[in-house]
């Protein structure tokens, strides 16, 4: 395990972009929202790449950046790759499923540090039609879904990381262990993250020396409802940890009483849509503790009978 | 914690699905569809139609329409609600065909269409045609 102090790593700008299922959801305002899976693209991978490109075009406009990480659900991670190629930036591409955001963060913010680059962007996106084109059934194919799944989110968001002092400071940051608790259940991603995203953030405490108290939030990623109960039972089981000041952006993104989303939002841009748009518009929280957590489920690895890793990495938020 | 634990703290928060609703609705519409589908044979019949012939064209008529639903966009969500009602019967079969289709009419007529057509069906065909061989094995060995 890894944990990291940042001395002046800060988030300057974002901008993030939503689909249609998100608008009618617990959040409202987003940037830009899309009203169909299409968006005038001819395929829905298309639709992927211009939901990043209206990210990254209007980040490129508000200040000069030198290098692009970042990554999505797609196979080979074809939406940021083939997005990246219109821009002259050097670009990394990173995979990490739905803690991409977070993953990227960290990688840009040690590379600000060690002054290999001055400012740079993170990009994530996920499309829920690609999902589940590429994980589950026919787009068209009306399997009957459990409870316990999650609805992959549709949106893109983007940020700016820079040493340029602003009110987002990025403070710590752990990286994540892969974990496997034995899990095969596809629909349960809640169960097969929720080990990982304890042991991060529990191994964050311990290194950094820090209470969980000392948080003013815990955020996780897309564990769902299903998931977020699991964690905080596991905590208390495993660590002795009681998570009174804890959110769960799967299970917010989302009204769970109207709309047919299962147990709540995953994939990778669900976390940042409410980061950006709920938790740090709302301006309550002061010291926060992002955790992107991602099931590593290859549906390959699934149908040869191996159970689902998962890994979990965090960021330290202070917001003022 | 060890797995065997963990295995029963998911268990204890994951939401149980309501077995008997699913199987009560599936059992109604699947019943309607057969209603629908008696009754087409019996419609075709009065149009002087043999009683093997009434069944091929209630198939037709089926088929047809559970496709032409799939593309205009709502047959999936029919078909989540009733769930087995809809997937058993041929409808599921041409559902599961046509849906495949519209997924990979973009990826080129070979390469697309026609290597992933089957993609869900394949199983339902290859089985069939290994199962009916053995079947007819049986027959053939028992009955002569």
């Amino acid at each position: 395990m890894a944990s990291k102090i940042f001395k002046d790593i800060y988030i300057n700008d974002w901008y993030s972009v939503a689909g249609p299922r998100e608008k009618e959801g617990s959040i409202k305002k987003f940037d830009f929202v899309y009203d169909d899976f299409y968006g005038n693209e001819k395929t829905l991978e298309n639709m992927e790449i211009a939901m990043q490109k209206k990210v990254v075009d209007y980040l490129m406009n508000k200040r000069r950046v030198e290098l692009l990480v970042g990554g999505d659900l797609l196979n080979q991670i074809s939406a940021t790759s083939y997005n990246v190629k219109n821009y002259p930036i050097s670009y990394l591409g990173v995979y990490s499923a739905c803690a991409t955001f977070i993953e990227s963060a960290i990688v840009l913010a040690n590379m600000i540090e060690s002054k290999f680059v001055n400012s740079g962007i993170i990009i994530t996106s996920s499309h829920n039609l690609n999902s589940e084109k590429q994980y589950r059934f026919p787009i068209e194919y009306g399997a009957p879904k459990p409870m316990r799944s999650t609805f992959t989110s549709t949106g893109s968001v983007g940020a700016i990381l820079s040493t340029t002092q602003s009110n987002i400071k990025i403070e710590s940051a752990t990286i994540g262990k892969v974990i496997d608790m034995g899990q095969k259940d596809v629909f349960n991603m809640g169960a097969v993250m929720a080990p990982s995203a304890a042991e991060t953030i529990y191994n964050h405490m311990i290194e950094l020396k820090r209470d969980i108290s000392y948080y003013d939030l815990i955020l996780t990623g897309d564990l769902g409802v299903v998931g977020a109960n699991i964690l905080k039972d596991y905590m208390m089981i495993k660590y002795n940890i009681n998570l009174k000041k804890y959110l769960d952006a799967g299970s917010i993104l989302y009204d769970l009483k109207k709309q047919n989303v299962g147990s709540g939002a995953s994939g990778p841009a669900a976390l940042p849509l409410v980061l950006f748009n709920k938790i740090l518009k709302i301006k309550k929280y002061k010291k926060i503790l992002v955790v992107g957590t991602a099931s590593l489920h290859s549906p390959v690895m699934v149908n040869q009978k191996n159970s689902i890793p998962s890994v979990a990495h965090a960021i330290s938020l202070e917001v003022s | 914690m060890d797995k065997n634990e963990y295995k029963k703290l998911v268990k204890k928060h994951t939401p149980k699905e309501n077995k008997m609703k699913n199987a009560l609705i599936s059992f109604v519409s699947g019943g309607l569809l057969g209603i629908i589908g008696l009754g087409l044979c019996d419609l075709f019949k009065l149009f002087g139609f043999s009683n093997s012939h009434a069944i091929i064209l209630m198939l037709f008529v089926l088929i047809f329409f559970s496709c032409l639903f799939t593309c205009l966009g709502f047959f999936d969500n029919w078909m989540s609600y009733c769930k087995c009602g809809l997937i058993v019967p041929i409808t599921g079969f041409a559902h599961s065909v046509c849906s495949a289709i519209l997924d990979y009419k973009k990826d080129g007529m070979i390469t697309g269409i026609g290597s992933n057509t089957f993609k869900l069906a394949g199983s339902v065909i290859l089985y069939g045609i290994i199962s009916s061989f053995i079947f007819v094995l049986i027959r053939v060995i028992i009955y002569g």
